[in-house]
């Protein structure tokens, strides 16, 4: 966009010529027609700015154009004519053509980003959206940091090329195709000649970025290196100091500093390689325009204006050829991106409602199951096997079973996070299918058995379930799960906010505030994944106290770790692999000795 | 393993901030062993430098003496010398550009170094505080911002500076009306720029900030799934996404407009430096007194000029940034472990297993956590602590390795100071089994045999099978080479408790250190993890945090804790007589195990 002659200005520093020609790790197609069809869809509705952004970067190229050219008739025209009031009015002319440009690219930079990032805020929102709306399956399918990874950068990638991309692309290519036009109307020959640089420049271009996305690649992984061992040095820093480690955990993060740093060190050289050689290639063809346009002003074939202007069009092909030989890496990583985001997009939502679902009005709290099947996906072996279960309102059930019989799974279907492959659920009476998701969570509850906390203060987390709860009611819950005494010792109190995993609370004090955060929504049927894990005593009395409220006066079903809980529980459930093995209350069960009887046995002997 | 989770004691330590000029001599100091190629990159930039100056020049003796007098002999040798030139030039530009990266790295890579060597150095007392992901941020973000400091971000200020300098002398020299008035535009233009990097660069790290923030909106999200699905808040969680998605979109649409406003308003003052020349450099030609050549020579230097007085412009808020990021950096380096080898320190002989608490006290921050504590015990005998969280449990088995010194009193091993010893002596003979366990990033049998580099294969699976984790290990795919960790397999708590038993089996210390919880298993693994256990304190002095009616029963000696203090000792038969404290925690946490057993 300056105006300068014989020196390229490609404006670019090493490192980011590297980043921009080696930044992809992705490899594949070029062109990916349903990737572009449906991103154009999302561009259609900035319609009206594509437009005026396709017509600035028109009139910009035109611009850019046009000085090269005024300078070639003032010199020719008035400079060399003598003709003063002449050059006054060109400089004028010059002087309009460069403010214009001035408001033209700052309002074409404008509209593009506007563009581009309001088109990326709304594919991460409908992505978002339609997270929300798929089913828990897919979340425990997939993991958590890859679908991270599609709404923020395979997003970001698309967005690079189908606002951005596109726009300077057009941009490019009219400049680079008026320069050659206007050259070769000016001189044919001085024009053809020059051109030679060109394909240089464009295998150049190409020989370097090969290298740079191995190189760059190489990097990347090595600075992972460097994280990953600083970060598990730093996790495990206890473990290091307890066995004398030091030396050893030094010794190896030095190895892979030491490669990190190398790696750099060789990729950035390719970068030192290939900007001089650019220069060289730029001073190549100012040297053929002064050799060769040099000997035609002197045998009078053209002015020295041309030649003048011919220097600095020279100066203006670079950026356009390399921007269109990065094209293709562009391409290439906004058609992978774009794969993935519609992949996601396009995820079916398997548990939805039906068109007919109904919202409970009240609900009494009976939960039946019909000879409930249950696999978690066509190809995976069955999990429940032709299960009936009738669970009487305001009773209280537990499921026993060793690990992998299909506790959890029963927990899910009742809260409906999956569908029954065959069979039914039913609430009162109705079958969960026939319910709106929304109505059904808010009177049945699923309490899991990893004290899942957002990072949040703890009022927020409380009151999670019903968002404009007041205070007294959070205080409330939180003293009716034995949660107020700890909160109201924290700095502080129920403003405290809770780090990511819950770090700074142990895990009683986790497990407390679920219960509270159940407490608060009052729900009818409560299904409790209950937690096996340590906790010291005073804790665990105050949990043991909090659940006995909680499932005061619910329907509860309880997938039973705990003696005290099983114990109370007015019928027992045993599954073993898919299938009910045993029923009754403890003391038949126990009478029986059989399965429930043996894991009983084991269960506690050891203590 | 940490005494206190919460405090809002900030872990470094806090002194008076320096000058942004001593943080600088500091940074810089770190190329000195790097010198020769700093040297060397910078007398390189002295010969681009002048050769740049130069080819404006060539282009002038073109014009004036080629074409507009005719000898066409002068066209090829001065097309000739721009090539030769540039070619110099590119051959300088590359070992400046690698000598001043080599020794750019080598600075990060000595800094990164030093911190990582820190951090193990320093006490429990510093990693209870920090948090992993501000350290890491130092380790690497900070430190390549020092990277680019005293790599390329010098060069481009010496080469910005210079570069003006030069351009300007010969401007004046080739004609000094027309100097006077490129002479004006430039701190104009270095103005704007300034401006421009000063606005910019805050604005692009709050964008950063707020990226983290929607990745970390989306992950909780998405961690959480259950319970936004449990509580059926989807319609909440949608909102409060699009709140941090808007705040995204205005925070960019911010940074568009700026660049928009300024970018091109740098090219647009160097353009209208451009018209100007033409202008009044034209009426000197008309009035013959410049040549056409110099004219154009005028216009080169002019776009030359540009691009490092723009970078100049936009760096040096970088450098006030950099500033801050070697505050951050020296803090951790400056930090003084509490916890380190005494001068006169002795390595401590094979310890035999008498350990003496005499009168210790120890307070963290102003809260005192343990308070006189006074006992002895035997070579091979176990010591079960009992009492509350927050008791002093886990503090007092810190004390034993020297995770934290004493405030008062002393500790006694083998009846001798264990401040005389050297750390490394002293850990590597005490084994610690703690309930959460952490598993390092490598093949099961180098967990196994983490510290143990002469362990044998079969004193490792030895060790395995007596923690009863050889026969699920020799079951995951690869054996004792499966790898564990974020590339590997996922092992279950209970797994990765057995493995740390291995772990302490293999080094067969004196004293033992342990938390008798099991983390939560089924039965079965249950059972097992037991057997590891017993095998574990066979004959060694063990402290242990107890959870186990077994554990209590087996006991030498109990230790009753509350709030800092012993408040009741002895068997467990005797204190069931004895001790009211001992009682109530025995019906609350242990009875029911009998009455199960």
């Amino acid at each position: 966009m300056s105006f300068s002659i014989g020196s390229s200005s490609a404006g670019m520093g090493p490192r980011s010529v590297l980043e921009q020609f080696g930044g992809t790790q992705r490899e594949g197609e070029m062109f990916n027609r349903d990737v572009v069809t449906r991103m154009l869809q999302y561009l259609k509705q900035y319609r009206c700015r594509m437009v005026l952004a396709l017509f600035l970067t028109i009139v910009e190229s035109g611009l850019t154009l046009l000085s090269p050219y005024l300078l070639k008739e003032a010199t020719d025209n008035y400079i060399l004519t003598g003709d003063f009031p002449g050059l006054v009015r060109i400089a004028i002319f010059l002087a309009l053509t460069f403010i214009s440009l001035y408001f033209v690219s700052a309002a074409q930079r404008y509209v593009v980003s506007w563009v581009g990032q309001r088109m990326l805020a709304k594919l991460r929102s409908d992505l978002f959206r339609h997270l929300q709306r798929l089913q828990q399956g897919y979340h425990d399918r997939n993991i958590v940091g890859v679908t991270v990874s599609r709404v923020i950068n395979d997003v970001a990638e698309i967005n690079e090329l189908f606002s951005q991309g596109v726009i300077t692309l057009i941009g490019d290519l009219l400049v680079l195709i008026g320069i050659i036009v206007v050259m070769l109307s000016m001189s044919p020959k001085l024009a053809l000649l020059t051109f030679i640089v060109i394909p240089m420049m464009l295998i150049a271009t190409w020989i370097f970025s090969r290298q740079a996305k191995k190189a760059f690649r190489e990097t990347r992984s090595k600075v992972a290196a460097v994280v990953g061992d600083l970060a598990e040095d730093i996790s495990g820093m206890r473990v290091i100091q307890a066995f004398a480690q030091e030396k050893a955990s030094q010794e190896r993060f030095d190895k892979v500093n030491v490669e990190n740093r190398n790696a750099y060190i060789n990729a950035m050289s390719l970068s030192f390689v290939f900007l001089p050689s650019i220069e060289f290639l730029g001073m190549l063809a100012t040297g053929i325009v002064l050799w060769f346009g040099g000997r035609f002003v002197i045998a009078d074939e053209v002015t020295l204006g041309v030649m003048v202007a011919f220097l600095s069009y020279v100066t203006r092909f670079f950026n356009p050829i390399q921007e269109l030989s990065r094209m293709y890496t562009t391409l290439q990583s906004a058609m992978a991106g774009g794969e993935q985001v519609l992949k996601l997009l396009d995820t079916p939502i398997e548990v939805s409602d039906d068109p007919d679902a109904i919202e409970l009005e009240e609900v009494e709290g009976k939960i039946d199951f019909e000879h409930v099947t249950f696999r978690y996906r066509q190809d995976t072996p069955i999990v429940l096997d032709d299960i009936s279960l009738a669970i009487p309102p305001r009773k209280m059930v537990a499921i026993v079973g060793p690990t992998g019989a299909g506790k959890t799974t029963v927990a899910n279907l009742v809260a409906r996070f999956y569908d029954v492959t065959e069979g039914a659920v039913l609430l009162d009476g109705i079958n969960l299918r026939k319910i709106k998701q929304c109505s059904l969570r808010q009177f049945v509850r699923i309490v899991s058995q990893d004290p899942f906390l957002f990072s949040r203060t703890i009022e927020e987390n409380i009151r999670y379930g019903i968002p404009d709860a007041s205070e007294e009611v959070i205080i409330e819950a939180a003293k009716m799960a034995n949660a107020h005494g700890f909160i109201s010792n924290l700095p502080d109190g129920y403003q405290t906010r809770i780090h990511e995993g819950g770090v700074n609370l142990s895990v009683g004090q986790r497990q407390l505030l679920t219960i509270a955060r159940a407490i608060l929504t009052d729900p009818k049927v409560l299904i409790l994944d209950e937690a096996t894990a340590n906790i010291d005593t005073v804790t665990e009395v105050l949990i043991q106290q909090a659940l006995e409220r909680l499932l005061f006066e619910r329907t509860a079903i309880v997938i039973a770790h705990r003696l005290s809980t099983v114990r109370k529980a007015d019928w027992i459930y045993v599954i073993d692999q898919g299938r009910i093995r045993e029923q009754g209350t403890h003391t038949d069960l126990l009478a029986h000795k059989g399965m429930y009887y043996d894991l009983h046995e084991r269960q506690f002997m050891g203590a | 393993m940490s005494v206190h989770q919460s405090s809002a004691q900030n872990p470094f330590v806090l002194k008076k901030s320096a000058s942004l000029w001593q943080l600088l001599i500091r940074v810089y100091g770190y190329l000195k062993p790097y010198w020769k190629h700093t040297a060397g990159a910078y007398l390189s930039l002295l010969g681009i430098l002048a050769l740049s100056a130069s080819i404006p020049q060539f282009i002038r003796w073109i014009i004036d003496t080629g074409i507009e007098k005719n000898q066409p002999q002068v066209l090829t040798w001065s097309v000739l010398a721009l090539l030769g030139l540039t070619l110099v030039k590119g051959v300088l530009n590359y070992f400046q550009g690698i000598l001043s990266e080599t020794a750019s790295q080598n600075v990060a890579y000595d800094l990164r170094n030093e911190i990582q060597k820190k951090l193990t150095q320093l006490s429990f007392s510093f990693h209870d505080t920090s948090e992993t992901g501000e350290l890491l941020s130092r380790a690497i973000q900070d430190v390549e911002r020092l990277r680019f400091l005293t790599g390329r971000a010098t060069i481009r200020i010496l080469d910005g500076a210079l570069m003006v300098l030069v351009t300007m002398i010969i401007l004046i020299v080739m004609d000094y009306r027309l100097g006077l008035f490129v002479l004006i535009s430039m701190p104009v233009l270095m103005h704007r720029a300034y401006y421009f990097g000063s606005r910019f660069r805050p604005l692009s790290l709050m964008i950063q900030k707020q990226v983290a923030r929607l990745t970390t909106a989306v992950e909780q999200n998405l961690r959480g799934s259950r319970v936004v699905k449990a509580y059926a808040q989807e319609p909440n969680e949608i909102e409060r996404f699009e709140e941090e998605n808007q705040s995204w979109f205005d925070l960019t649409r911010r940074a568009a407009r700026l660049q928009a406003v300024n970018v091109p308003l740098l090219f647009l003052l160097s353009n209208i430096g451009i018209v100007v020349i033409v202008l009044f450099g034209g009426y000197l030609v008309i009035q013959q007194e410049l040549t056409f050549g110099v004219l154009i020579a005028f216009i080169t230097y002019m776009g030359q000029l540009i691009e490092p007085v723009r970078r100049l412009g936009i760096i040096i808020p970088a450098v006030a940034i950099a500033g801050s990021s070697a505050e951050r950096i020296f803090d951790i380096l400056d930090t003084v472990p509490d916890v380190k080898d005494a001068p006169n320190a002795q390595t401590m002989s094979i310890i035999n297993g008498s350990v003496r608490f005499d009168q210790v006290s120890f307070s963290y921050g102003k809260q005192t956590v343990l308070s006189e504590i006074d006992f002895e015990v035997q070579p091979g005998q176990i010591v079960a602590l009992l009492g509350a969280t927050g008791s002093g449990k886990s503090t007092i088995i810190s004390l034993i390795p020297r995770f934290y010194d004493p405030t008062a009193g002393k500790i006694l091993v083998d009846g001798k100071d264990i401040r005389q010893a050297t750390l490394y002596s002293l850990r590597s003979q005490i084994g610690i089994v703690l309930q959460e366990t952490t598993l390092f990033a490598a093949s099961i049998r180098e967990n196994i045999g983490f510290g143990q580099s002469n362990a044998t294969e079969e004193d490792i699976i030895a060790a395995a099978k007596a923690a009863q984790a050889h026969e699920f290990i020799i079951r995951s795919p690869k054996g004792y080479e499966t790898y564990v960790g974020e590339r590997g397999i996922t092992l279950s708590g209970g797994q990765k408790q057995r493995i740390a038993i291995a772990r302490v089996l293999l080094m067969n210390p004196r004293l033992l250190i342990l938390d008798d919880a099991t983390a939560s298993v089924d039965t079965e693994t249950e059972h097992l993890i037991q057997t590891a256990f017993e095998n574990l304190i066979k004959g060694r002095t063990t402290f242990v945090i107890a959870h186990r009616l077994s554990t209590v029963r087996n006991a030498d000696m109990i230790l009753v804790l509350d709030h800092g203090r012993i408040v009741a000792r002895g068997t467990h038969e005797s204190l069931l007589k004895t001790s009211r404290q001992y009682l109530e925690i025995y019906n609350r946490q242990l009875k029911h195990q009998e009455l199960a057993a």
